[in-house]
């Protein structure tokens, strides 16, 4: 292809999506409305499939002490709990220790860094166990141990996080390909109504002997740019809105325990993923609207 | 070079257009075909371009068997080939400038090579301050010299004209068949379709008279036949 066809066609697929203002609206508005549903599902998934692992390689049980106990009390506690079977080390945490690395969690939330004092947290015991398998036991022992409160267990919090990435996988998959071919169905018709307006350029075009090619790029292009600009515009948003609920969980007090991914770790496969559907949702979009050209 | 063997066109409903037909067009030939109204000539013209598909015989034009084309080929076959129509088909939003660099640009002409041969067809047909101008502002006879000044501007070997004279005064019909043949002389084929007795009398040139699908005369000068209307 001579270099001075790719500014033509680049140009003309231009002209082509502005003078289509609404259906390139609509084409792109939807494009996003595809990435951002199928994004925000796999981002779902993906956390929660973190969070699972996190708490699978912790293969740790939190066993926190009965808030009247002293500090010297608490520490007592160490020896019987070491004592339980399944239970194969125990490590003693102090409140202010607890904090310190609560905070150490959040290091850009001044509200933490700042404002929280040791009493809000409870004196507590890391209990390592030997096998995982056995947790709803130990943990049962644990609580029956004179002095521990309360016992966070893992076992209903990771059941909780499989079912969240379950039902996102699926519910992701489901709706992506719904919104997939939504997608391409529209991009498809706002080209056909481009091919439509230039159906005289395009028998011009034949008659003096353009090739096939020829005559497609410009729809190529046209699909391109749609689906690039949708991508493009998901990205930003996907990322706005990540943030704001990573906030929002990082700020809740009974969602702070989730740790959500940062977008820093996420953005490189997110744009990755919404360029290339975005383009795949353009170029098929636009093949299937000039379908018909590609005949003799 | 046209060569036409034993051609026979059937469309799809069962019309038998064309009923075997062999007609041969030197290089640099001079042709008028007429005929009357339904007698097959757009058909004709139509299986030329490769638009049509004959349903019998063999269709040679400059080299290329176009009865039996590759969807490759078709595109080179038709560089070889002007193609003028009654109704010019420009494109109104575009200058005529435009109209022609678009036909340019789309067989892959370079920017260099279209400013500078548009100049030069514009001043052929006698347009050249013409060329900003948008068709809709162009008389009749303007337009048709645009149209053929898109057909002359890839430089083809053959020029084909399905009733170029069909919306103009006979005064602009002769304008143009002047036109048309001096393209001839500067080296091209040019097959013209008409129905115009008068303007096909004032010319010494080939006639190919065709009547139910068939040749009935091919001969130099004159329009046979009582039965022509149009
Ligand atoms: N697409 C088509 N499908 C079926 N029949 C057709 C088609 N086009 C033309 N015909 C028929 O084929 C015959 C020849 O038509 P054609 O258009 O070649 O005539 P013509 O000589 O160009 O006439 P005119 O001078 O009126 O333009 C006519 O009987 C016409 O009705
Ligand atoms: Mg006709």
């Amino acid at each position: 292809m001579a270099k001075h066809n790719i500014g033509y066609f680049f140009r003309e697929g231009m002209s082509n999506m502005f003078s289509h203002g609404f259906m390139s609206f609509a084409a792109i508005g939807i494009t996003v409305a595809c990435l951002l549903i199928m994004g925000t599902f796999s981002l779902v998934a993906v956390n929660a499939d973190a969070q699972l692992k996190t708490l699978e390689s912790e293969n740790e049980v939190l066993a926190f002490v009965n808030e009247d106990y002293t500090e010297d009390q608490a520490k007592g506690l160490q020896s019987e709990l070491e004592n339980l079977s399944n239970v194969a080390s125990v490590q003693y945490i102090s409140k202010e220790d607890a904090m310190a690395s609560f905070q150490a969690q959040y290091p850009d939330e001044q509200m933490f860094q700042n404002n929280l004092k040791p009493e809000i947290f409870r004196d507590r015991y890391a209990v390592h166990l030997k096998d995982l398998h056995l947790t709803k036991e130990t943990v049962a022992a644990l609580k029956d141990v004179e002095g521990i409160d309360d016992v966070n267990a893992y076992e209903e919090i990771s059941n909780g996080f499989i079912t969240v990435r379950n039902i996102a996988t699926v519910v992701c998959v489901a709706l992506i390909l719904i919104l997939f071919v939504v997608s391409i169905f529209i991009i498809s018709n706002t080209i056909k109504l481009t091919t439509f307006d230039r159906r005289e350029e395009i028998a011009i075009m034949r008659m003096v002997g353009a090739t096939n090619g020829f005559i497609r790029w410009p729809f190529v292009y046209e699909g391109f740019m749609l689906g690039l600009l949708g991508a493009v515009i998901s990205f930003f948003l996907q990322w706005a809105l990540y943030e704001a609920v990573a906030r929002g969980v990082a700020t809740n007090d009974t969602l702070q325990l989730i740790h959500i991914v940062s977008f820093e770790q996420l953005w490189v496969p997110v744009a990755a993923v919404f360029g290339g559907t975005g383009i795949l949702i353009g170029v098929g979009g636009s093949l299937s609207a000039i379908r018909k050209f590609l005949k003799a | 070079m046209i060569r036409l063997t034993d051609v026979e066109m059937e469309y799809e409903n069962g019309t038998d257009a064309i009923r075997g037909i062999t007609l041969n067009i030197a290089d640099g030939e001079f042709v008028f075909l007429v005929g009357p109204s339904g007698s097959g000539k757009s058909t004709i013209i139509n299986l030329l371009t490769g638009e049509l598909i004959p349903s019998a015989g063999r269709i040679m034009v400059n080299g290329f068997a176009v009865s039996t084309i590759s969807g490759k080929q078709l595109p080179l076959m038709r560089r070889t080939l002007g193609v003028i129509f009654q109704d010019f088909r420009l494109i109104e939003k575009k200058t005529v400038y435009d109209n022609l660099s678009f036909v340019m640009r789309a067989v892959g002409a370079s920017p260099k090579e279209i400013r500078k041969r548009i100049p030069y067809v514009l001043e052929l047909v006698g347009l050249k301050d013409k060329a900003l101008c948008h068709p809709t502002e162009l008389s009749g006879g303007e337009q048709q010299r645009v149209a053929i000044a898109r057909a002359l501007v890839n430089n083809p070997t053959t020029i084909i004209a399905d009733e170029p004279t069909g919306n103009l005064d006979p005064d602009r019909s002769l304008e143009l068949m002047r036109l048309l043949i001096r393209i001839n002389e500067l080296g091209a084929t040019v097959v013209i379709v008409t129905h115009e007795k008068e303007l096909v009398n004032r010319f010494e040139k080939r006639v190919v008279t065709i009547d139910g699908g068939k040749i009935i005369s091919d001969q130099i000068g004159g329009y046979v036949g009582g039965t022509i209307h149009g």
